[in-house]
């Protein structure tokens, strides 16, 4: 009897997790809300059943997400009994960076600074992500274990060799690791696992009637109208549309469509017959080319 | 052939009218993993472009992208360049060739499919060997101008070696050689003889062309001579590994062991081969105890506890045993009347990685499946030459080498060989100082010897003999640049304990070398072939009761850290003479580094060769502030209150 593409993603994703738990010192698990996170959370939950993952969940917040991602947090964090660590870098705060007045800067502080300071501040050694190989072609290339230097560069010129499934988690004292567990999985793959495991995610990715304003040719959602406006320095008449998200990050930064897709089985549907990338929501991606190979050697996730 | 488009890919009624339905048919597909291999223009970028856009994972933004970028920097004119879909990191985009390995995904219908998409380049044996280790099937592309070429050859041994028994023929650019059934046959038949050489006993030709789509999802009206299968739908029938492993008698290496509370301890991996179900005796191997299975745990998706009725390789699980043995990571859960062998002396293929080469005798981290040993190599039998199969002599192993050798690891480990099982045969070499992967490797058997060989135990062991001469045995290892003084303290330090009525040895390095390891020269593999010589040597002496003083560079710390974990704790003493590179070679008092500075000596330690300094050390003597006499009364007062 075959196993499916499922069951045999999952039981690779778990068979990565117990590796790193049995051979690093302090993992963590980076959570971002999104629907990748909340996959990945509920495989971790099925490697270590019945004990409770044995990490903590930690958020590198911007203090500019939705609404609805913060409420899901708090539950996701309480359903698997883990301990959850939200960091802010307290420079960003400071210095009041937000995705108007900033541009990249606004990601480069929060999230990439931001990751590294909570890295360094709980010496964590060993951190998973949710991210795959088939979101972008840099990352098609970048191993499930991926080494950084003690200040968390990245050099994908000097990537170890990852034959069968023998993991080399060993590193010198101040290195760490980022592991990507869920690298081999695709985004249909993820909505179908969500969809067959009945996985909870933040309400945003299925269509509802929600206040609107176009921005750069974009449409945005109005998340927070006091903050908006305060930000942008001008009134918003919000118009309303039934809207949904592909991705979910900071709302200012994450594009919405236009949609009727009210249910999963809908969302999915409309995903496969969809004719544009998952990631063309993102502003971060349209720079250049090469902008997130440049990202991640810097440091982003 | 009449006009047939896509039928695999036919999916959008389906989705559009019932999602339902579509969803359920997605939820059973199986999962197939192959590799493409090809020389740099066989067009293997084109190929997986291909098959991403057939199966509709191109969206329109990245269509015009594509487009942009072909007329840009393409290869092909006005027309879409598929490649540029699939190279992936910058520098490559801009050399227009790949240069690691790739993976990419795209479904039909039937299966998802991971693609490993490796260079063809010369340089890189290391990626290819990495994208099929996990392959269950290869495509070899061979451009259908140009016939075999050594490439060809290459890839398909390494495909082979890797154990990879499903191999397509991809005869590409047909398109360009006006689909010609004579061309395609030759090389059809060129490849057939070779194959038969190296000893692959299957291989499925097809004739293709990756960019106009010929035989891909369906069969072409160009090739009306070619009675199939397409090449997807090869794919999609073939046999999985994974479905053949299940035949196989039940393992299971334990990755992690699970007590959340005293009640539960369940034992946690992914099944390598065979069936487990609840009642069926087991046996922890290598203690070899033995139990039953009492369930296999799994959370069920609403976070509440299920148990199945049974669970096949492929699958990760937690097992609990009726009875309370001790079993944890490392150990591998096997079926109990077929249990897998235990050895540590192996024959195995070793792939070498990294631009450091191999040391033989050198102590490396090795690991398989779960378990992690210190392991060493011992100089190649051969190497081979990957263009024609040659067995050549060798003393080492350099990057993107391929040998086979000797390996004995410091303890028994469980393993099958590698035709038998990929989980217990295949192993990693872990350098201990740079942590590096440096090497992956196949078991073929275990040595004979190392099963027949037992210690002799004798009656009179070692603390009798140290009992007799009233003293604890000892190794003072003296570590430090030629000319820092260690043979002279180490000689001071003898005739002091020699006074206390101690019974000592000195092993000096030049004396050694002129009868034990007279056939050893200074290249890093000899040095610590030396070392490891000594180490034994100085063994044997403080089993027979003796405190041993050794004066030798001994310039690598792996080497010292051997010597270190062949003794008791406590009994290794690392005795660091530190003298600066320009004092001693002041000193210079057998003018050596006068020679090896006018280049008549090579690797010469601290001049051309690296002296890695110990980093904890017992004793540290600064021969610019002591004397040797003070050095040495100095040491001798720390072991006598160190340890009595």
């Amino acid at each position: 009897m075959d196993l499916t593409h499922l069951e045999r993603l999952e039981a690779e994703s778990i068979h990565i997790m117990r590796e790193v738990v049995a051979e690093a010192d302090n993992p963590v698990m980076l959570y971002s809300i999104g629907k990748d996170s909340a996959a990945m959370l509920h495989v971790a939950r099925k490697a270590f059943y019945p004990s409770p993952p044995p990490f903590p969940l930690l958020h590198v917040d911007t203090t500019w997400k939705f609404q609805d991602m913060y409420a899901l947090r708090e539950k996701a964090a309480n359903d698997a009994g883990m301990e959850l660590l939200v960091y802010q870098n307290p420079e960003a705060i400071e210095k009041g960076i937000n995705p108007f007045d900033h541009g990249p800067l606004h990601t480069d502080m929060w999230k990439t600074q931001g990751l590294k300071q909570a890295l360094d501040k709980y010496s964590f050694d060993a951190a998973f992500g949710g991210a795959r190989r088939d979101e972008e072609k840099s990352r098609a290339k970048e191993r499930v274990f991926s080494f950084r230097s003690a200040n968390h560069r990245w050099d994908p010129k000097n990537q170890r060799p990852e034959l069968w499934k023998l993991y080399n988690a060993r590193k010198a004292k101040g290195e760490s690791i980022r592991v990507f567990p869920m690298s081999n999985w695709t985004e249909l793959d993820i909505w179908q696992y969500i969809h067959l495991e009945n996985i909870e995610i933040v309400p945003l990715y299925f269509a509802a009637e929600r206040p609107t304003y176009e921005y750069e040719g974009g449409l945005f959602m109005v998340d927070d109208q006091e903050r908006l406006e305060a930000a942008l320095g001008r009134k918003i008449e919000p118009v309303t549309k039934s809207i949904r998200f592909r991705t979910l990050g900071c709302f200012p930064l994450t594009g919405a469509v236009e949609s009727n897709a009210r249910n999963l089985t809908e969302v999915i549907q409309e995903m496969l017959l969809a004719t544009t990338s998952e990631r063309q929501g993102r502003v971060i991606d349209h720079d250049t080319a090469a902008s997130m190979e440049k990202k991640k050697q810097e440091g982003y996730f | 052939m009449t006009e047939i488009s896509d039928p695999v890919y036919k999916t959008d009624t389906l989705i559009a009218e019932d999602i339902e339905a579509y969803l359920k048919s997605h939820q059973h597909k199986s999962m197939l993993r192959f590799i493409t291999c090809g020389s740099v223009d066989d067009g293997k970028s084109t190929l997986i472009g291909r098959l991403l856009y057939d199966s509709k994972l191109i969206f329109e933004d990245q269509l015009a992208s594509l487009e942009a970028d072909s007329k840009k920097v393409g290869t092909q004119g006005q027309e879409i360049d598929f490649a540029l879909l699939v190279d992936g990191l910058a520098a490559e985009r801009e050399q227009g060739i790949t240069i690691d390995v790739a993976y990419r995904f795209f479904a039909t219908e039937k299966r998802k499919f991971i693609v490993a998409d490796t260079p063809g380049h010369e340089q890189y044996t290391r990626n290819m060997v990495t994208g099929a280790s996990t392959a269950d099937l290869a495509i070899i592309l061979i451009d259908a101008r140009q016939g075999i070429l050594t490439q060809t050859r290459r890839h398909s041994y390494l495909v082979h070696l890797l154990g990879i028994k499903n191999i397509v023929v991809a005869v590409n650019k047909m398109d360009l050689v006006d689909y010609d059934q004579e061309t395609y046959g030759e090389i059809v038949e060129d490849y057939a003889r070779f194959a038969k050489q190296i000893g692959i006993e299957n291989f499925t030709p097809i004739p293709i062309s990756g960019l106009a789509g010929d035989n891909i999802t369906a069969l072409s009206n160009n090739t009306p001579w070619f009675k199939g299968p397409a090449l997807i739908d090869h794919l999609e029938s073939v046999e999985l590994r994974i479905t053949e492993n299940q035949k196989k008698p039940f393992r299971m290496s334990v990755q992690w062991v699970n007590r959340p509370n005293l009640d539960f301890r369940g034992f946690c991996g992914q099944i390598a081969t065979g069936i487990v179900r609840p009642g069926d005796k087991i046996r922890i191997v290598p203690s070899g105890r033995n139990s039953t299975v009492k369930s296999i745990v799994v959370m069920a998706s609403d976070g509440s506890e299920m148990t199945l009725d049974a669970a096949m390789a492929g699958q990760s699980v937690t097992l609990t045993f009726e009875d309370e043995i001790d079993c944890s990571r490392g150990d591998v859960i096997a079926s109990a009347d077929d249990p897998p062998p235990v050895a540590d002396q192996f024959e195995a293929t070793v792939v070498w990685m990294d631009e450091e080469v191999l040391l033989p005798g050198r102590a490396y981290s090795m690991k398989i499946g779960s378990q992690t040993v210190s392991a060493h190599i011992q100089q190649p039998k051969y190497r081979l030459d990957v263009n024609d199969m040659q067995h050549l002599a060798a003393k080492t192993l350099e990057l993107n080498d391929i040998g086979v050798a000797e390996v004995a690891s410091d303890k028994p480990i469980v393993f099958e060989s590698y035709s038998d099982s990929r989980d217990l045969g295949s192993f990693i070499l872990v350098d201990k100082i740079t942590n590096h992967t440096v090497a992956a490797g196949m078991l073929h058997f275990a040595l004979r010897r190392s099963q027949n060989v037992h210690w002799q135990a004798t009656d009179i062991d070692r603390n009798a003999h140290a009992n007799l001469k009233n003293q604890k045995p000892l190794l003072l290892w003296f570590t430090g640049l030629s000319g820092s003084g260690k043979s002279t303290i180490a000689n001071e330090v003898e005739k002091l304990l020699h006074n206390m009525n101690r019974h000592t040895f000195l092993l000096d390095g030049d004396n050694v070398r002129h009868g034990l390891n007279k056939d050893l020269g200074f290249t890093d593999a000899d040095r610590v072939e030396n070392i490891r010589r000594i180490g034994e040597v100085a063994k044997l002496m403080t089993d027979a009761g003796l405190i041993v003083l050794t004066a030798f560079i001994s310039p690598f710390r792996a080497e010292r850290q051997m010597v270190r974990s062949m003794l008791p704790e406590g009994e290794f003493v690392e005795i660091f003479v530190d003298t600066p590179l320009d004092v001693a070679e002041q000193r210079d008092v057998k003018g050596l580094y006068k020679k090896a500075r006018a280049g008549e000596l090579k690797n010469f330690t601290g001049i051309d060769s690296p002296y890695e300094e110990p980093r904890n050390a017992e004793i540290r003597v600064n021969t610019v502030e002591m004397n040797p006499q003070e050095a040495a009364r100095y040491i001798v007062d720390w072991i006598f209150g160190a340890s009595k």
